[in-house]
């Protein structure tokens, strides 16, 4: 049977719950023994999708943000949702410094940040039903695994 | 908001974590700072910081749109090695200045 686990989060829409969401995260990962560098990929990840669902998918209503994690073997998953209002072209919202919110500086980095960091990033998004965001990295890639050298 | 004012340079000290909660006041304080004290060198001090996501680059990028209009500058100083990869990824080291202290 494959190495697997899950968890799930589900919060309030406030920007004071970014902090706790990427530590959450965070301290599901380390399960996997990453690094320092993986972690912080991860972390950078999913405060940019969290963000992204708190101020475009409800637009600084409160509503419910979703966070779920599956680990499969090496492999990391998380997935972000809201039941806000939905993106009406992925494409031109996935492009790097295209923001439908210049005049709140919004730097336009957020997905082009998810896909740097992350190995995939599949959005699917209906008008006024709201956006999923799957995220996934594999941990550990290149790493020596010390304890089968030699001592 | 940590920051210190010397005649017309802001320093920023920033927090542990920069991100869309925190970003948001501080782009509200230092606009009233930069507004008030006639500011035209902002410098972002990341000495204790050591997370940084795009809201972060949004609060730098909009700094500078509002100081180039008198020909100021925007710079970094501390940035550890994560905060520099954030800084390049976004293309902002374009409009702004790393200073590069010397290593021990």
């Amino acid at each position: 049977m494959k190495n697997t686990n899950e968890m799930e989060i589900r919060f309030d829409s406030r920007s004071a719950n970014e902090g706790f969401a990427r530590v959450a995260v965070a301290s599901f990962m380390t399960q996997l023994n990453p690094t320092v560098e993986e972690v912080a990929d991860v972390k950078t990840a999913v405060s940019e999708a969290v963000t992204n669902a708190i101020i475009h998918g409800y637009g600084d209503e409160n509503h419910k943000v979703c966070i779920r994690c599956r680990i499969e073997e090496n492999v990391f998953q998380v997935e972000v949702c809201d039941s806000g209002k939905g993106i009406e072209n992925i494409e031109e919202a996935m492009r790097p410094m295209y923001t439908t919110k210049p005049e709140q500086d919004r730097s336009g980095m957020g997905f082009a940040f998810m896909e740097a960091f992350m190995d995939s990033v599949e959005v699917e998004s209906e008008p006024g039903k709201g956006t999923r965001v799957k995220m996934k990295k594999t941990v550990g890639k290149g790493r020596e695994i010390w304890t089968t050298q030699s001592l | 908001m940590k920051y210190q004012v010397q005649e017309n340079c802001l320093t920023i000290y920033l927090p542990r974590e920069v991100d869309h909660h925190v970003a948001e006041e501080m782009k509200r304080e230092a606009d009233a700072v930069i507004d008030r004290n006639h500011i035209k060198y902002v410098i972002f001090d990341f000495e204790k910081t050591d997370f940084m996501d795009s809201s972060g680059i949004g609060v730098i990028m909009g700094r500078y749109k509002t100081i180039s209009l008198i020909g100021g500058e925007v710079w970094a100083v501390h940035a550890n090695e994560r905060i520099r990869k954030i800084l390049t990824l976004s293309g902002v080291t374009k409009i702004m200045q790393i200073y590069e202290e010397e290593r021990a």
